[in-house]
């Protein structure tokens, strides 16, 4: 079945702590897409802003995370002070603007699901394609995790609203788990039959 | 050049396009000015661009940085209500800085050349595969010599009309120099075949440049740590192929501001052989 939303934040989690880690910075972050209000939501936060920025969201289209999930490309600029329209999405509430950013695209099929971002390493190395290279890896790493937490966000509304058409669905599943033996037995052979004849199986 | 643009037949009255008559054979004959090794100094020494017109397809450029130097002409794509793209001129500049970094690049290393901004991203960053397509075909039918696209797209739909797109311009003589994705992911147009693909290297030289044995990716330009003016006539310090394209295309013009006869083909052919690790080097 679908894992919980905890331990998929926690792997979002571990993501931006080892990235920031390996790449020496002063914080990291992943945004994700809100479709329905085109907002990019911070989903998890180390470093620089951890303590108040998670769950905080700006509109897509502005600031680099913006402009990344537009074009579908990392970009990585250095004196971002330079120009405070485009630091503004980090600074934010935060008060903190970043001199040096790199972000990339969380891409899932031919979509961008949202931005992984690093910001502040150390000032004395100069950025090098071998960066650039682990951060398309870990931003990979990340849409395939933000992909596993988008589904089972998706799977719990459904399964959980008891309004909705499909919440009978959640009652069956508790309803066949409680049974013992023979009962269950039988009871998951009936949802077999019934996913058999609704066309869901084989597939 | 004049002999040489006689040679060239462009501006004869057209051969069959799929045969050659015998009568027709010294119409094709090409210029026999090409020495026995191409070099830097006969494919561009001393050139500035001059004439030749680039073409920044992107975020819209702000053609009054000091290091864009104006423009020769800039136009925003955009979707009416029946969502079909129209041209509108463009009174927004640039919405990001990207065309601009782009544009002042290609202005460094060919001064004299004429630039003009054709925008296909919307004040938020709204674009669509659409505007895109549009864009390029516009610019396409205005005949520029050089389109330089630091943008791409992952959608496969749109793959075959940009394919098209970049054949057309092929043929038309117009080259079109695309950024390689910094990701292995599948975009286009640049993994087609009639474009200049463009990915980055970590060298200083902004005229150093590397034929890639190893396609799809055909040419490595400066990508890293390149200083760029920004929107809001600031200057950053920016890395990603994005921003090696121009690079290349920026030298496109200049030898084409030196050779202006050549097809998309021969350009290549001239990248190739001056390519620094082939016989730019030295």
């Amino acid at each position: 079945m679908v894992g919980s939303e905890d331990s998929f934040r926690a792997l979002l989690e571990a993501i931006v702590e080892v990235a920031r880690s390996i790449f020496g910075a002063r914080a990291s972050s992943i945004l994700l897409l809100d479709e329905e209000t085109e907002e990019l939501v911070f989903e998890a936060v180390v470093g620089e802003g951890e303590d108040r920025l998670l769950g905080t969201r700006f509109p897509a289209g502005t600031g680099i995370a913006g402009w990344v999930l537009a074009t579908r490309t990392p970009l990585v600029i250095e004196d971002v002070q330079n120009d405070p329209r485009f630091a503004r999405d980090v600074a934010e509430g935060t008060g903190y603007v970043p001199k040096g950013l790199m972000a990339a695209p969380l891409l899932h099929d031919e979509g961008a699901l949202g931005v992984l971002s690093v910001l502040d390493r150390p000032e004395q190395t100069l950025f090098s394609l071998q960066e650039m290279e682990l951060l398309g890896l870990f931003a990979n790493q990340a849409a395939i995790a933000v992909d596993l937490l988008l589904k089972a966000r998706k799977a719990e509304a459904l399964l959980g609203d008891e309004q909705d058409d499909l919440g009978v669905v959640a009652k069956l599943a508790s309803a066949v788990d409680a049974l013992e033996g023979e009962r269950r037995a039988a009871g998951v052979r009936l949802l077999d039959e019934l996913a058999t004849t609704l066309g869901a199986r084989g597939t | 050049m004049s002999e040489v643009a006689a040679h060239s037949g462009a501006r004869e009255a057209p051969l069959p396009a799929w045969s050659l008559p015998k009568d027709a054979v010294d119409r094709i004959a090409l210029p026999d000015d090409w020495p026995d090794r191409v070099t830097r100094e006969w494919a561009f020494g001393g050139s500035t661009g001059a004439g030749v017109r680039v073409c920044i397809l992107d975020s819209g450029v702000d053609g009054d940085h000091p290091s864009v130097g104006g423009l020769e002409s800039a136009v925003a794509i955009e979707l009416d209500e029946r969502d079909e793209a129209v041209v509108e001129p463009d009174e927004e500049g640039d919405v990001s800085g990207h065309g601009t970094a782009c544009a002042g690049i290609v202005r460094a290393l060919a001064p004299d050349c004429r630039i003009s901004s054709v925008r296909v991203l919307g004040a938020k960053f709204t674009g669509s595969g659409g505007v895109l397509l549009a864009g390029l075909r516009y610019a396409i039918e205005q005949g520029f010599d050089v389109i330089n696209m630091s943008l791409s797209t992952t959608k496969k739909p749109f793959a075959v009309v940009l394919h098209e797109l970049a054949d057309s311009a092929y043929f038309r003589r117009t080259v079109l120099v695309a950024s390689a994705h910094n990701m292995p992911v599948e975009s286009y147009p640049w993994r087609f075949s009639s474009v200049i693909s463009v990915g980055s290297h970590e060298e200083t030289d902004p005229l150093a440049f590397y034929y890639n044995p190893s396609p799809p990716v055909e040419f490595f330009g400066r990508g890293v740590n390149v200083e760029v003016p920004w929107s809001d006539g600031r200057t950053l310090t920016v890395s990603g192929n994005s921003f090696a394209t121009p690079h290349l295309s920026g030298i496109c013009a200049l030898i084409l501001a030196q050779h202006p006869e050549l097809t998309p083909f021969q350009l290549k052919s001239v990248l190739y052989l001056t390519a620094t690790n082939v016989g730019g080097g030295k």
